[in-house]
């Protein structure tokens, strides 16, 4: 892992940058640690897999990248631009909110519960944020939002409210209207978890599409088989620490750490 | 059925009162309850133990005290102390006490929507108020129509109070025409008058309801 002068001047370089530089991150829930300590770098059109036992901060860590959690120490870089750092006496200082903002802007995230805006049509729910946030005209947005939900294969359900929809639909919905803010990134919370198992695949599918239209993702997920195929590379977190991240096929093929191996031969 | 046309007439203006008194007080009610449900869900302590003292303050007192109080007793209350001519201060005391009411549907309405709908609006770089506006009022909305319509219907009959500031409205139109005809007819008519009132509010709460529950 980098030192903290070594991600400084990574980061002055924004050729070189990684798309997300986290270092050392430490986030505790009143005395419960919950991150101890967290080290992660994810260069540009990477795929990572991240994945652990139940508890161990796989989510946490997600949402801290993006501001959903604060951090109490470390580094968070985003594409070269600091989002928070350590401040003298060691404990993170999180940059201006504007800034925080922008920087976030970068992100795209699917949840595993979808959280899609219920009162909108699913062709609402993807132009929402584009019309709202970046101000750009319904017209404007349209038809991209048309040719991401024919990606998704949606298209059909384009006025169809959310409780219309199946889990897997729904959460092709939201990996629609995510994309629709052009992210450099997307982060992935356990994506089809809350599917039943029939459903995970068409959503996997997708995943796998944006995986090789070079897109640069981050995903806690429980699907073996796609941390194995889709990935790049694999990190298995437990209790609060990242154990160890290797690429995928070395992962499985030859696991370092004990506890890494116990976990793979949990899920077999 | 001649008798009961000649005193349509009165009555229809003291309908005019009540209903003047019940869209003035909704009109003002509604955003200031808004604004004291925003307060009181906030950060800011010292604004929500107020806020919800304001509440307390207003829904456990009769809202006739109240009404007495702003006309007979304000205008001696030192440094405050104005005197309201007498619809004023039947605005003032029915907007004040109605606005702790719909604070209060407002407020669990908005803490109903889950923390996932936030966070999703969040990720997607909503600002705060964005989100209020664009994701979490509109569905409260749904939520709280059940108890706006229940609040709404009592606040039309609530209007009759304001008898005691000696306003000619529907009921104190009927209870003249009572006394000086020595019939009840006039009761029986200002009831149908209340009650095609809460009719038509009711038909009103039912399409809203209605067009709300397309996304059930
Ligand atoms: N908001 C919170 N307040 C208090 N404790 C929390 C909070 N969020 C998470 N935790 C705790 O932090 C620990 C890590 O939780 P996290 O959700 O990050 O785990 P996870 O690896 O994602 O697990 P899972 O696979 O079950 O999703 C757990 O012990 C959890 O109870
Ligand atoms: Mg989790």
């Amino acid at each position: 892992m980098p030192s903290m002068t070594e991600a400084a001047s990574i980061a002055s370089s924004a050729a070189t940058s990684p798309m997300i530089l986290a270092d050392d991150i430490h986030k505790r829930f009143g005395s419960h640690e919950v991150l101890k300590g967290v080290s992660l770098t994810l260069a540009k059109g990477e795929v990572i897999a991240v994945i652990g036992p139940s508890g161990s901060g796989k989510s946490t860590f997600l949402r801290c990248l993006n501001h959903l959690e604060t951090i109490d120490a470390g580094r968070i870089d985003i594409e070269g631009d600091t989002l928070a750092a350590n401040d003298a006496q060691g404990r993170a200082r999180y940059v201006a909110d504007a800034e925080v903002r922008r920087i976030c802007a970068r992100m795209g995230m699917v949840f595993q519960h979808f959280n899609l805006f219920p009162h909108l049509t699913v062709l609402q729910n993807v132009v929402e944020a584009p019309i709202t946030v970046k101000g750009i005209k319904r017209e404007a947005i349209l038809p991209k939002a048309e040719e991401l939900l024919r990606k998704v294969g949606l298209l059909d359900k384009r006025d169809a409210y959310p409780s219309r929809l199946s889990g897997g639909q729904k959460q092709r919905v939201a990996i629609a209207r995510a994309l629709a803010m052009e992210p450099d990134i997307m982060l992935f919370d356990e994506p089809t978890s809350a599917l039943d198992p029939e459903l995970t695949g068409e959503v996997l599918r997708t995943m796998r599409q944006l995986a090789d239209e070079h897109m640069t993702m981050l995903v806690v997920t429980h699907e073996m088989g796609f941390a194995r195929e889709v990935a790049s590379r694999v990190a298995f977190m437990d209790g609060g620490k990242l154990i160890e991240s290797q690429p995928s096929a070395a992962f499985f093929a030859n696991p370092q750490h004990p506890r890494t191996r116990a976990f793979l031969e949990s899920m077999l | 059925m001649d008798y009961i046309l000649s005193i349509i007439g009165p009555l229809a203006e003291g309908s005019l009162v009540t209903l003047k008194l019940f869209f003035i007080t909704l009109a003002l009610a509604v955003p200031l309850g808004l604004a004291l449900a925003l307060v009181r869900i906030s950060r800011f302590t010292v604004a929500s133990q107020a806020v919800n003292g304001y509440i307390w303050l207003m829904r456990g007192t009769p809202l006739m005290l109240q009404l007495l109080f702003i006309y007979f007793a304000l205008p001696f209350v030192p440094v405050v102390g104005i005197r309201l001519p007498d619809f004023p201060a039947a605005i003032v005391a029915f907007a004040l006490n109605y606005a702790a009411y719909f604070a209060e549907i407002f407020r669990a309405g908005i803490q109903s929507i889950d923390r996932g709908q936030y966070e999703g609006a969040k990720v997607l770089g909503f600002s705060y108020g964005q989100t209020m506006r664009r994701i979490v009022l509109p569905q409260v909305v749904k939520r709280i129509l059940p108890p706006m319509s229940n609040e709404t219907i009592t606040l039309v009959k609530d209007t009759s109070l304001i008898y005691v500031l000696a306003l000619n409205d529907l009921l104190r139109a009927a209870r003249g025409i009572v006394q000086r005809d020595f019939t009840i007819t006039p009761f029986v008519v200002a009831a149908a008058f209340y009650l095609l009132m809460t009719l038509v509010l009711t038909w009103f709460f039912q399409r809203l309801e209605k067009r709300h529950a397309v996304y059930d």
